[in-house]
């Protein structure tokens, strides 16, 4: 694969999560979606590295991938506070972020 | 001659208020009054000592000083605690502590028994400092200090009796109004400071004024000496700010003996005779002074003439007298308006103590209505008024008629010719209301009521004594200045003492031009004739033909007779043309309207701006997760398009 | 370290180090935290007046000078020093602050513990702006003095504290984030023409930049200071802040608070810029010269006393702010004399209007009459205190009128003029209110039983009257502790060369002190 494809690809994916982010109303899949585009971000760093020839990019990668989990694990914490308390986990009707 | 002795003329009195002041209320009434009398006469037998010492010195060498320390240095201005003796200072030092003891006595008795008595003895005694403190300063600031002293002393006395809303307001407009003097005054000092300030010299001691004044231009002189004089009318209650001076009547009548007549009202003479080196090179400020005072002199007592408080004749007879003096020395007979000065200081206060010894008699009664046949009920007072009475018409032989005489003669003489007839129809209206002021209250029926007619009494002695001294002083108090005329035609050889012996202080006053013999003669007998005419009207409209004459005059002229009994309504008109619309400006423009909403309004105003458009802006955070998300890319999308496509 | 060297620093942290211990006290023993912080409070007026001692009077520039490193990275140092305005001011803080302990002895009823340590606060950092000499640090004391003032007057003031706090708090918030810009533009400005970067106030006095700028930045200065002042029409954040705060806060607000502004303008505004300054010297004057009637104007017509006394605050201040403008020995000289006197006279007398209030809780002037007959002691020290205020010779109030005025006199007569009816003016409004609460017939039944001041009271009211006489019959010790200061706030601000630009009035006259 050539790296104009891997870019593309990225890029897609990126949009793709982006999207979810934006429309969808599930916490969980929101998420997901979060995940997705950071691991866009991720093939981008990996296939410029490789581009590059250095490995600045893998050590990014690296960093991501460590803090991504930190974050899940902290969203998914927070993801299952808000449901024992609200009951549900659909982002339209939590809105009490405004004062 | 430096003499450190003259400071303790002013400390006694001032040790005296703060004792007094302090620890007056333990001390109980009688170590008071003697502590506050004693004070006065220590001062008084040291101004005799100092006299005494002056008088030893050569005539062109008179002058002893004392530095006490330096109050105030700033750059290149000094002002000196400095106190300093010359034949000026010494004869108000005599008059002030002469006549403040003998009142301090007449008090011990005046005031007996008054809630307040330690604290209206403390005032007194701080009266004597202040006004010692303004006669002895040898520079003008320290003067401004005893003047403002006893103006304030003047605002506590008047306002003694602070329950009775008039004595209160009387106070306060007392002192207000000498504000609006003294303005003027500190006006008039700062443009002689930076007069002599533009020529090296930053001083405002009098000595060191006297010796540069030539180096100022006459033009500053007289704007100078124009803006002191605003102050003089205020502190002796001239044209056009004399309308306190009637209503501090309000005050106890020592006090308006006092200090209302016969020392600090006489400040302003003094601060003029004081600044002659100044005032003899600005010829048009003296013209002022002259007929302001002339103006005043006549003005005072047409008012005087159907006033029936008995107090209030003599207050409007202070101002016309007052008016008098400011004629002397603004014809440049300094000497002249300085003898009346002291002339009046007997006669003056003699009368407002007779005056306050007929009130005590009558229970507090002060309307002349009210009065009458008292004559043979408080016969020593009555003798003593007599006497007073005639000193002030002008009567040849008592003091009142070589003092005035003399001011007059100076006004004719030198060239003052219109001055010269206001002074000589005073003369006639200051004998006709003085009489019928006597005539009203101790001749005729009495009209006094019932129950006050039954506690007729006559004072005691520790009031009569001081009485009599003073009649003594009115009567024979003018002999040190015969002048020159009469002496020779009667054979007293020393006459103008009095003349001579100022002459050293005021040196640089042109001598008057010599008026011819048979003119001085007729200047004199005319003025004898309007006082004997003046005391003989009085004795017909109001002995005579029992105040019938009056009230057919006042019937007659009703419109007259209005316009004087209200005092030409001056305080009403400056109550509508000055007083309330500035009251009512501050009020209704300056804080409701332009402070609370213009200034006040501007700076909430841009507060209550941030406010509302906030609430606007805030409308976007709608709380929804993925609005802020939608929001958050528009916004990345629009940069990387301005960045792409620029 | 010793106590002589860092004797600056010990008086402004003595008060922080009672605050410290001062939290170990209980809540609950209040007596305890009165009878502490008065003793705090006594014991930095007696250090403070070590500084007197060590004090040279006939040295010019700063005294007693102290320079740590604080954050070297941006060369911000710890730097004190004290010249003769500065030692006078902190004195006024130090006189007062115990004073005011005492006088509120026992007025606040609630949260004491908070007020008596709040003042300790206020105290040392009123104190630091007055010593510092790194901008920074003068602008860290100058912020962090706000917060005290700011609960005090929220938390224990009247009905409407919150309002009157927040725009206290806002409107000199407002002001310094100005100044604080350009403080750091300053620090470029003197960085980019020397290389050296500083905050170094006695090296950036060396700086000329031009006209331009200096107008920009002398602008941000005086503006801060204007409102702190309060310059019309900067002030009616100051009639509000007076009538909601404590009689305690007023005390300090009045006496030392609004003092920073004047002495903003004396060290800072006015010699950092000197060609700014003279261009905008004639409209600051003219703005001094209608504050001084317009607050006597609105005063008289005051219905609340604390009210009417914060307007003559306004119109005392334009006394100060005028001698500062006409740039002569003897009307800055007045001026800074001027700045101790209104915070005796006022201070006292919100003291004694505080005192008044704790007897009958109004302030209304058509509430009292005849007072006088039932407290003579407390009519006595009001007239005095009035007297004072409204400039009689012989009282402190005169000294410094007087010499402001004479002052102006010479450098341009019309201004005094127009300033000096504000003495007129303050006669009418102060004898008007003496009138009102004292004199007469008492006619309303709740001031028939009036008690007179206690001992404590007295205890309060007599130092400060001590002073007023003292200064006003022997002013000698005070204004030869200041001649330095103001001769150098001269040098710097008066222009070098005699030419001022026509448009800007007409130029100076020259004193005879310059000439030698």
């Amino acid at each position: 694969m050539s790296y104009q494809m891997l870019v593309v690809l990225s890029f897609v994916l990126f949009v793709i999560g982006m999207i979810g982010v934006a429309m969808r109303r599930n916490l969980i899949i929101v998420l997901v979606s979060l995940e997705l585009m950071l691991n866009a971000v991720n093939i981008l760093f990996i296939s410029a590295s490789r581009y590059l020839h250095t490995l600045d990019g893998q050590i990014f990668v690296i960093m991501v991938i460590t803090i991504a989990a930190a974050e899940t694990a902290i969203a998914l914490a927070l993801v299952v506070k808000v449901f024992k308390m609200a009951g549900m986990v659909k982002i339209d009707d939590l809105k009490k972020l405004k004062w | 001659m430096e003499l450190n002795i003259v400071r303790y003329i002013l400390v006694f009195p001032l040790l005296g208020f703060l004792v007094n002041g302090f620890a007056g209320p333990r001390l109980g009434n009688k170590t008071v009054g003697l502590i506050a009398g004693g004070a006065v006469l220590l001062s008084l037998s040291l101004s005799v000592y100092v006299f005494f010492r002056l008088i030893a010195l050569p005539a062109d060498a008179r002058l002893i000083t004392d530095t006490v320390y330096t109050w105030i240095h700033s750059g290149s201005l000094t002002i000196d605690f400095k106190l300093m003796v010359d034949p000026l200072t010494s004869v108000m030092l005599l008059v002030v502590t002469g006549v403040g003891f003998l009142i301090h006595v007449y008090s011990i008795g005046y005031m007996h028994g008054d809630r307040s008595y330690p604290r209206f003895f403390a005032y007194l005694n701080l009266f004597m400092f202040a006004m010692l403190l303004l006669v002895l300063s040898s520079n003008i600031i320290l003067m401004f200090v005893g003047w403002e002293g006893v103006g304030l002393c003047s605002y506590l006395l008047i306002g003694f009796w602070y329950e009775k809303d008039s004595a209160a307001n009387a106070g306060k407009k007392a002192f207000i109004t000498n504000r609006v003097g003294d303005y003027g005054f500190l006006l008039g000092v700062f443009l002689l400071a930076s007069a002599f300030a533009s020529k090296g010299i930053l001083t405002l001691d009098f000595t060191t004024m006297a010796a540069h004044i030539s180096l100022i231009s006459p033009k500053i002189l007289t704007v100078a000496g124009i803006l002191l004089f605003v102050g003089a009318t205020g502190k002796s209650a001239q044209l056009p700010l004399y309308v306190w001076l009637p209503d501090a009547m309000e005050g106890p009548t020592p006090v308006s003996a006092l200090i209302h007549a016969a020392t600090m009202v006489t400040a302003g003479v003094y601060m003029i005779a004081r600044m002659n080196f100044l005032y003899v090179l600005a010829p048009t400020a003296l013209e002022v002074v002259a007929v302001v005072g002339g103006l005043t002199a006549l003005y005072a007592a047409t008012i005087g003439l159907v006033q029936n408080d008995i107090k209030r004749v003599l207050a409007y007879s202070t101002i016309s007298q007052l008016g008098y003096m400011f004629v002397g020395v603004g014809v440049g007979a300094f000497s002249a308006g300085i003898f009346h000065l002291m002339t009046h200081a007997f006669f003056k206060a003699l009368l407002f103590l007779g005056a306050g010894s007929v009130i005590h008699a009558l229970s507090g009664e002060q309307d002349m209505r009210k009065m009458g046949g008292l004559k043979n009920k408080i016969p020593v007072t009555h003798a003593v008024f007599l006497a007073a009475a005639l000193a002030i018409s002008g009567i040849p032989g008592l003091s009142g008629f070589f003092s005035k005489d003399s001011i007059l003669s100076a006004a004719y003489a030198s060239g003052h010719t219109f001055i010269w007839l206001l002074g000589f129809i005073t003369a006639l209206l200051t004998a006709f209301y003085i009489f019928r002021l006597i005539y009203m209250t101790f001749y005729g029926e009495s009209r006094v009521e019932k129950h006050a007619a039954e506690h007729v009494h006559e004072s005691p002695k520790v009031m009569t004594i001081p009485l009599i001294v003073l009649a003594v002083l009115s009567v024979f108090g003018g002999y040190i200045g015969v002048p020159q005329l009469l002496g020779s035609l009667i054979g007293w050889h020393h006459s103008d003492i009095f003349v001579n012996y100022l002459a050293p202080v005021f040196h640089t006053a042109p001598a008057l031009p010599e008026m011819a013999v048979p003119t001085e003669s007729l200047l004199m007998i005319g003025s004898i004739a309007m006082a004997i005419l003046g005391v003989f009207a009085a004795w017909y409209v109001y002995l005579k033909s029992k105040m019938k004459t009056a009230q057919s005059a006042a019937g007659a002229l009703p419109g007259v007779y209005r316009l004087l009994l209200n005092k030409y309504y001056v305080d009403e008109i400056y109550n509508a043309v000055i007083i309330r619309p500035m009251m009512l400006f501050s009020e209704v423009f300056l804080w409701k309207f332009f402070d609370v909403k213009i200034v006040d309004g501007a700076v909430n105003g841009s507060a209550s701006l941030t406010q509302r458009a906030s609430n606007r802006i805030r409308k976007i955070q709608t709380g929804d997760f993925q609005v802020y998300v939608m929001l958050f890319l528009i916004g990345v999308i629009t940069v990387l398009a301005y960045f792409v496509l620029r | 370290m010793g106590f002589q060297e860092n004797l600056l620093s010990i008086v402004i942290f003595l008060p922080l180090a009672g605050v410290l211990i001062g939290t170990l006290i209980g809540k609950n023993n209040t007596s305890a935290i009165k009878w502490f912080t008065l003793i705090v409070s006594v014991a930095e007026f007696a250090v403070s007046l070590f500084l007197v001692k060590r004090f040279d009077p006939s040295v010019a520039g700063m005294q007693m000078t102290e320079k740590y490193s604080w954050i070297p990275v941006y060369n911000i140092s710890y730097q004190l020093g004290i010249d003769g305005l500065s030692l006078i001011l902190i004195l006024l803080t130090t006189f007062l602050t115990p004073l005011v302990l005492l006088g509120s002895w026992n007025y606040i009823k609630n949260r004491e513990k908070e007020y008596y340590l709040w003042f300790l606060v206020l105290e040392a950092g009123m104190i630091g702006v007055f010593a510092s000499l790194d901008l920074i640090l003068f602008y860290v004391f100058w912020e962090a003095m706000l917060i005290p003032m700011y609960i005090i007057i929220g938390v224990w003031g009247g009905p409407r504290r919150i309002y009157a706090a927040v725009k206290f708090f806002i409107y000199t918030m407002f002001g310094s984030l100005l100044m604080l810009v350009a403080i750091i533009y300053l620090y470029f400005a003197y960085g980019s023409q020397t290389g050296i970067y500083t905050f170094n106030l006695l090296k950036l006095y060396n700086l000329s930049l031009p006209m331009s700028t200096q107008i920009w930045l002398f602008a941000a200065f005086a503006l801060s200071f204007a409102i702190k002042v309060p310059i019309f029409p900067f002030h009616t954040w100051l009639p509000d802040a007076h009538v909601e705060a404590p009689t305690g806060g007023s005390v300090i607000l009045a006496g030392v608070l609004l003092k920073m502004g004047t002495y903003g303008y004396m060290r800072l505004a006015m010699p950092l810029f000197p060609l700014a300054a003279n261009a905008f010297l004639p409209y600051i004057a003219v703005l001094a010269i209608i504050g001084i009637i317009y607050g006597a104007l609105v005063a008289m017509m005051q219905p609340d006393i604390k009210k009417l006394v914060a307007y003559s605050s306004v119109s005392h201040l334009g006394f100060v702010i005028l001698g500062l403008m006409a740039l002569n020995m003897q009307s800055v000289d007045g001026a800074v004399l001027q700045m101790v006197n209104h915070g005796l006279s006022t201070g006292a007398l919100f003291m004694l209007v505080g005192m008044i209030y704790e007897r009958r809780h109004t302030r209304e002037l058509s509430e009292f009459g005849g007072i006088a007959k039932t407290m003579p002691v407390f009519a006595t020290f009001f007239m005095i205190v009035t007297l004072s205020s409204i400039g009689l010779p012989g009282l402190n109030g005169f000294v410094g009128e007087f010499l402001i005025l004479i002052g102006s006199f010479l450098a341009h007569p019309i201004y005094a003029i127009l300033a000096g009816t504000g003495v007129i003016l303050g006669a009418v409004y102060m004898l008007r209110t003496y009138q009102k609460v004292f004199w007469g017939k008492i006619t309303n039944k709740k001031n028939e039983d009036l008690k007179d001041l206690s001992g404590r009271e007295i205890v309060v009211m007599l130092p400060i009257l001590v002073m007023i006489v003292w200064i006003g019959v022997y002013p000698k010790p005070f204004l030869d502790m200041i001649r330095n200061a103001s001769k150098s706030y001269i040098q710097y601000v008066k222009p070098q060369t005699a030419s001022v630009p026509a448009s800007f009035g007409p130029a100076l006259p020259q004193m005879p002190e310059r000439s030698k």
